[in-house]
């Protein structure tokens, strides 16, 4: 009787499958993000997934796995059912640097997911700290030159954003400052505002706001536009810095093999929600940069993915930085 | 001051709105529960009602979930009188004396002093972050990472004080409470310490995993083995209004652990949780007869509940004020007001006054609602913990797996909270005592970063400790004294052109430092004595 009992749920469970591709989606959807709920990953996907579940009438269900960069989540979600019901948020640290960063990394960021499409970008700025002695780039790169062991630059940990991108911005510069480590962003600007380090490079959602409130000075945004959340900030190529063009940017990927019909679906979903007024209000107003139409196919998200890793990679393994 | 109340009453007027005042006991109600069944802590209750908050407006939505916070801390003592499993890290110094309380028949007595003091507290912080809430984020920017270590330092020395017991066995406990901070990657360079190769590990051990085991766990399966134990909680509760004579006790244990709570709650790296600890060893300090303490002293809930509660007020300072999370709880704060389209920082007071006075004011009117709705719900709590034990147990594992699950959504912790429990049971057999543990566990991970951090801006230098000095304006009298030494002239670029003064490097590092001796050797002394005259005596 059991036997039978199992044979008729695994039936149904088949069918079940095969019928999802036309009916998807019948049930809610797991979107992994791969931080801690608040950071600026989460806030988009929180953003992001909203509209969605509208469109697709089914509500996303966000769940945080944090650990290891990122990793940890992204790990899980690449070994998930490839059903649609298991998508996740992937990041230029979890899908660009994590494979020079994660020697033993358990997924191959361009081979082992079906690309949905790129979310959003948030901008990295250049910042330092209010009684620090130049007033510009120019200024502060000079003095980078000549004290450079003596400036300490702030970092949210290896692995972070500002981890990477202050590593990327020390090669582009060829400067050495003393890195000082803290967990997580908040404690970085905290000695940073209390003049304790000197600079760092971090994503414009969490700088933004002491920006304005003129705790802390900005020097430049590496992105090639100026962001009209800091209207007053001169883009690297502006003020005179070639080579240094660098965002976090956050992107939906589901696992490989999920069926392309779903990817569809949940692409188009993205792309619908990416041009709702009220989405567009609340990711500009965090400072973050809107993809184009031409740039949030699952294609767009592919290239890109390739591009980062193969421009990480040699960035992280010259500097000698590893997770583990 | 006539600014303060046109902006408290701005605040009143934005709480006390129909949706706004439903909200806040929502809030509140469901923090209770949360705190009161052990388990379920407000982090995975604030990060699972996030998306419910999408519909509601900031205002609202904040207002809710610092009502969950609060009314957690509330719920936690609860569980932690009845039951003696703290619902809370902050609620882990209330079971000391609470849970003695309960088991001499007062439960009634040290629920309701517990109440009244939070409330008193409440109102007390509500207050201070009105007034000084701008002022008081300068606070947050003097503690660099030698400070930071030094606060460290003097926090662990308060956490052997406190320890009942031999003070060898307290330290031994701090010992390893910080080498179980130690596991995971290390933060400056990226290896991998202590993890055996086993990835669930190399993000270190989870605060919510360590204590719900040691203290959760570990307490369900000592109160399995002494059968005699399982009716403690079906004791008479008592009455709940505390008389004359618990208030001249009370009295000013409320006081001073209001001042401490606000005080330590302000700082950043989760001051909050050393609050209750403080209060609890000043307490024991300045009593007449400290044998009382453990033992059920009523001055040992008091002092303690009112710590953490103003604690959890004032930490909202520099989230609100600054845009920086002391906790976890408050970074889920900043993610629930950027879902909002808020970014917290400096600029919220002036760009949404409606949101940091309205919050401000919910958080007073939330205050008085736990106060009116819990006394009479005790009676609810109790029944509910009055379950045979044989029925309640169960459902106390179901909730601890559930509400561990639910942070990271790591099988791996649900394994953890078992092998803690484990730990923690053999501990209690031994007669270790287990929150020293729980303390060198959460200051521990903290210190070794300051430390760190402080020795890399300093390029190795140690004296960085004693002679680091943070600036700070000084009159003409103090500074003509130190001139040359510890102070100089203002000059007109640190804004001395309004007053003549002075600019005086204070010690702030070494001050701490030095507190932490004093109170060691004031430890230590009587304990040496004791231990001799035990000796001779045998």
């Amino acid at each position: 009787m059991k036997k039978i009992v199992l044979a008729l749920a695994a039936a149904a469970g088949l069918a079940a499958t095969g019928a999802q591709a036309q009916g998807y989606p019948t049930r809610p959807i797991t979107m992994i993000v791969p931080f801690a709920a608040g950071g600026p990953t989460d806030v988009i996907a929180r953003i992001v997934s909203d509209h969605m579940s509208r469109t697709l009438g089914q509500q996303i269900v966000i769940e945080n796995v944090a650990g290891a960069g990122g990793t940890t989540g992204i790990t899980r979600g690449a070994q998930a059912q490839p059903d649609g019901y298991t998508i996740m948020m992937g990041h230029m640290g979890t899908h660009g640097a994590a494979p020079a960063l994660y020697p033993n990394l358990k997924y191959d960021p361009a081979k082992d997911f079906a690309p949905i499409g790129l979310a959003a970008g948030t901008p990295i700025v250049i910042v330092a700290k209010k009684e620090f002695p130049a007033n510009d780039l120019k200024g502060f790169l000079d003095y980078l030159a000549k004290n450079g062991d003596k400036v300490n630059m702030a970092h949210a940990g290896v692995g972070s954003v500002s981890h990477s991108t202050g590593i990327f911005f020390n090669s582009v510069v060829k400067a050495k400052p003393t890195m000082v480590a803290y967990r997580g962003t908040g404690p970085a600007l905290n000695d940073l505002m209390a003049n304790t380090v000197d600079f760092m490079t971090d994503q414009i959602v969490n700088v933004a706001p002491q920006i304005q409130g003129g705790n802390i000075k900005a020097f430049a945004i590496a992105t090639p536009q100026r962001s009209p959340v800091l209207p007053n900030v001169p883009t690297t190529k502006e003020a005179g810095l070639e080579g240094y063009e660098v965002s976090a940017w956050n992107a939906v990927f589901a696992p490989k093999g999920t069926p392309a019909d779903v990817v569809k679906k949940l692409s188009d979903a993205l792309a619908k929600s990416l041009d709702d007024e009220t989405t567009k209000k609340r990711l500009l107003e965090l400072g973050g940069v809107i993809p184009s139409a031409t740039e949030r196919t699952p294609e767009a998200l592919q290239k890109l993915v390739e591009s980062e890793v193969a421009r990480w990679t040699p960035v992280l393994q010259a500097a000698g930085a590893k997770a583990e | 001051m006539g600014d303060l109340v046109s902006n408290l009453s701005l605040g009143f007027g934005v709480a006390l709105t129909p949706v706004n005042l439903a909200l806040a006991f929502l809030g509140c109600l469901v923090g209770t529960l949360i705190g009161v069944l052990p388990g379920v802590g407000p982090i995975a209750t604030i990060a699972m009602l996030l998306p419910i908050t999408f519909g509601l407006d900031p205002v609202g939505a904040l207002i809710m979930l610092a009502g969950i916070y609060y009314g957690a801390q509330y719920g936690g003592s609860t569980t932690a009188i009845l039951v003696n499993i703290p619902g809370e890290a902050t609620s882990v110094v209330t079971a000391l004396d609470g849970h003695q309380m309960a088991r001499q028949g007062r439960a009634g007595v040290a629920l309701g002093i517990a109440a009244i003091g939070s409330f008193f507290a409440g109102t007390v912080a509500t207050l201070v972050i009105a007034a000084l809430g701008a002022p008081l984020t300068g606070l947050a920017l003097i503690f660099g990472p030698t400070e930071y270590f030094s606060l460290m330092v003097m926090g662990l020395v308060f956490a052997v004080v406190l320890a009942r017991g031999s003070i060898l066995k307290a330290i031994a406990m701090i010992l390893v409470g910080v080498l179980l901070s130690t596991v995971g990657t290390d933060l400056e360079t990226g290896e991998e310490r202590m993890t055996f190769g086993l990835p669930f590990l190399a993000d270190g051990i989870d605060f919510a995993v360590l204590a719900m085991g040691i203290f959760g766990i570990a307490e369900i399966m000592r109160n399995l083995d002494h059968t005699e134990h399982r009716d403690v909680v079906r004791q008479a509760i008592g009455r709940l209004l505390p008389n004359m004579d618990d208030f001249k006790q009370a009295y000013k244990p409320v006081l001073r652990g209001t001042f401490i709570g606000s005080l330590l709650g302000i700082l950043p790296g989760n001051g909050a949780v050393l609050g209750p600890f403080a209060a609890y060893t000043l307490e024991k300090k300045l009593a007449k007869d400290p044998q009382r303490f453990g033992r059920g002293a009523i001055e040992g809930v008091a002092g303690p509940e009112s710590a953490n509660n103003a604690g959890a007020q004032t930490s909202f300072i520099p989230l609100l004020t600054l845009g920086i999370p002391p906790n976890a709880v408050m970074a889920l704060m900043v993610g629930a007001m950027t879902i909002h389209g808020i970014i917290p920082g400096p600029q919220v007071m002036t760009k949404s006054p409606t949101l940091f006075w309205g919050m401000i004011a919910s958080m007073w009117i939330g205050n008085l609602m736990l106060l009116i709705i819990n006394l009479p719900l005790v009676g609810m709590w109790v029944r509910l913990l009055k379950v045979p034990y044989r029925l309640m147990f169960p459902a106390i594992l179901m909730f601890c797996c559930i509400g561990i699950y639910s942070i990271n959504s790591l099988p791996t912790d649900v394994m953890f909270i078992g092998l803690f429990g484990l730990m923690g049971y053999m501990l209690i057999k031994f007669g270790f005592e287990p929150a020293p543990l729980l303390l060198g566990f959460v200051l521990g991970r903290l210190m070794e970063e300051n430390l760190r951090r402080a020795l890399i801006i300093s390029r190795g230098d140690l004296w960085t400790f004693i002679t680091k000095t943070i600036p700070m304006r000084m009159s003409e009298f103090w500074g003509s004294i130190f001139n040359g030494t510890l102070c100089r002239p203002a000059t007109p670029a640190m804004g001395g052109q309004e007053s003549p003064g002075f600019v005086c490097g204070y010690p702030l590092s070494a001050t701490l430092l030095a507190i932490a001796a004093f109170v060691l050797i004031l430890a230590l002394l009587p304990s040496i004595r004791k231990g001799r005259d035990e000796v001779f005596t045998e």
